[in-house]
């Protein structure tokens, strides 16, 4: 495909995009944070599997930064497969033979949810730095909006990494009653000062780029790929260890047998982190990623309760099952250990494992069958008790 | 009577005597966090036959997947690390199984253990036993038996006491035994009305039920 053509399918995914799509409109406005509605605005969403006669079989997986609601079919924009397939399936730790999974695009995400590039209706313009940031809240509040519009009471489970972790925790601490049992996966309950400090720099690549025109680029038809392609860069070293990096690269070099003495992509680590920069311009928004990663930064559920972390599951009745793993620096398990003491504390009935992988941060969308397992056995208990067959 | 890797690697389906004698040893419907719990084995037990809300810490994978598997909250750890985390009176219960001769700093957890819980179990390998005296009188070589299974250099019991040290440490921690119970190599209680330096002598192990004093 040419630039114009990629562009062109990026772009149909923002106001019309291959999925499930809720439209609401000025009488079900989206409440944000922020202090402000906004209205019109629509969600997009996948489902699969066969949700049950009392609907108590949902599953809501919540992506993380740069994922979205194609958890498990192939990409209509990059032409891959689900992000998730490996845990999402017919006889998958998240059995679809079993469980009905809802995925959602973020709010202020760039495949079809109400974000930065999508049309503001009361300007016929993309919205542009016009739509007020968005929180971790306002995304779940977003998504129990779906739910409610979908017809489901309570759902049986929460599930996601990272940022989708972040979600996850927000509907245990917001929804008590409405969720039997969560998932949080490399996460934590609050933006670590280092994490905010790589997303500023990514941010600050996007916004260096001449063609981000101030958040206005869409209307002046240009886009800041130097910009989010930097700010990708940066951010995919966060998400891998040390040493799973010189096992895969170490100091070799790429399509050559001696340095170059120049700057290009002499060592086969540029060339991967280039081509991950490259590639994520064409699938991603760069508003998108400004306001997304603010979401995360702002994210700190203790605050909202007092300081306390513990006060935010008080008399929680939901199943916590909290996951981390040993290389993974940028969401340690240092911090999932702190949201495990603060469950304990409130009196929450939580497991958490800490498992032993190489893989850095991205290990949660891995092969990893000890994660699989661990999934696998939390949910089929939490079903018994459920009464789910 | 079970030594500490038994426990972890027990058949999952037939109740054993420790741990059925631990679970009677239980009120119905209590709180009960199981530091060490292994693969659960005593947590199902207590959940099944008790109706009890029981959690666990334990800090190997295998245990914990185990555990996770088959329901139980348990929270990957260790006594040493994780129990300060825990508030005053949190649990009814708080039970170490065969674990505080592993645990670096015994009086450190057993003092947790009184704080978390209004009463604490603990049981552990009793290194006064005439088997294990023999061995280091005899032999003059640190004792492996069947119950401490472990070379002095490579043993995760760091930290071996006798019944009389045991007790000697609830003073210093200013606990009240509310029960001791020995247990001969069979695993049954000696008699209770036996004197201590007997107990000292012939309990292969030993379970008491402790509460602040």
């Amino acid at each position: 495909m040419s630039d114009e053509a990629v562009e062109f399918a990026r772009l149909k995914q923002v106001n019309d995009p291959d999925s499930l799509v809720a439209r609401f409109g000025s009488e079900n406005p989206l409440p944000l944070d922020a202090g402000i509605a906004i209205a019109p605005w629509q969600i997009a969403y996948q489902t699969y599997g066969t949700l049950n006669a009392d609907k108590s079989n949902a599953i809501l997986i919540c992506h993380a930064l740069t994922g979205d609601q194609h958890v498990a079919n192939v990409h209509p924009v990059t032409g891959k497969s689900g992000w998730w397939e490996s845990m999402v399936g017919p006889g998958r730790p998240i059995d679809l033979d079993r469980y009905f999974v809802i995925c959602a695009n973020v709010a202020g995400g760039c495949m079809g949810t109400t974000g930065p590039a999508s049309i503001n209706a009361a300007t016929g313009e993309p919205w542009g730095l016009d739509l007020p940031v968005v929180t971790i809240r306002d995304m779940v509040r977003a998504q129990a909006l779906l739910i409610d519009h979908l017809g489901i009471d309570t759902l049986f489970a929460v599930v996601g990494g990272s940022m989708g972790g972040m979600q996850v925790l927000q509907w245990a601490a917001s929804y008590p009653d409405r969720v039997f049992a969560v998932i949080p996966i490399a996460t934590s309950a609050k933006h670590s000062s280092q994490n905010i400090a790589f997303h500023e720099v990514g941010r600050q690549a996007i916004m260096a780029d001449p063609d981000w025109r101030r958040g206005r680029y869409l209307a002046e038809g240009v886009s800041p790929k130097k910009g989010l392609s930097v700010a990708r860069m940066a951010a995919h070293i966060t998400y891998m260890s040390d040493s799973s990096l010189q096992a895969k690269f170490g100091r070799r070099l790429q399509d050559r047998e001696q340095m170059s003495f120049g700057f290009d992509a002499d060592f086969q680590i540029e060339s991967y982190l280039r081509h991950q920069g490259m590639s994520f311009v064409d699938r991603f928004d760069a508003n998108s990623y400004l306001y997304v990663t603010r979401a995360m930064d702002y994210f700190d559920l203790a605050a909202d309760y007092g300081g306390k972390l513990a006060n935010a599951f008080l008399g929680s009745r939901t199943r916590f099952c909290v996951m981390s793993f040993t290389s993974d620096w940028l969401f340690p398990t240092e911090e999932s250990r702190a949201l495990v003491h603060a469950l304990n504390a409130s009196g929450a009935r939580v497991s958490f494992a800490e498992i032993d992988s190489d893989r850095g941060h991205d290990a949660f969308l891995l092969d990893v069958p000890e994660m699989f397992d661990i999934v696998r056995g939390f949910l089929d208990a939490a079903a018994r008790e459920r009464g789910l067959r | 009577m079970v030594s500490i890797d038994a426990r972890r690697s027990g058949p999952a389906t037939e109740t054993r005597v420790d741990l059925q004698l631990v679970a009677n040893l239980v009120a119905p419907k209590s709180r009960v966090l199981d530091v060490g719990c292994g693969d659960g084995a005593l947590l199902q037990l207590l959940t099944e036959t008790r109706g009890c809300d029981a959690r666990g810490i334990e800090i190997s994978q295998s245990g914990v997947n185990a555990c996770v598997a088959r329901g139980l909250a348990v929270i990957q750890g260790d006594a040493d690390a994780d129990l300060v985390y825990y508030p005053d009176d949190s649990f009814d219960y708080v039970i170490l199984s065969q674990t505080l001769q592993a645990t670096e700093q015994p009086k450190v957890v057993l003092e947790h253990l009184l704080r978390i819980g209004r009463r604490a179990i603990v049981s552990f390998p009793n290194f006064g036993h005439i088997s294990v005296r023999g061995g280091l009188f005899f032999n003059g070589r640190m004792p492996v038996t069947e119950n401490l299974a472990y070379s002095w250099f490579d043993t995760p019991n760091i930290h071996f006491c006798t019944i009389r040290d045991f007790v000697a440490l609830t003073k210093l921690v200013r606990a009240e035994t509310e029960q001791a119970i020995a247990l001969n190599h069979a695993g049954k209680p000696l008699s209770l009305r036996a004197p201590w330096w007997f107990w000292n002598l012939f309990g292969e192990q030993a379970v008491f039920v402790l509460k602040r004093g």
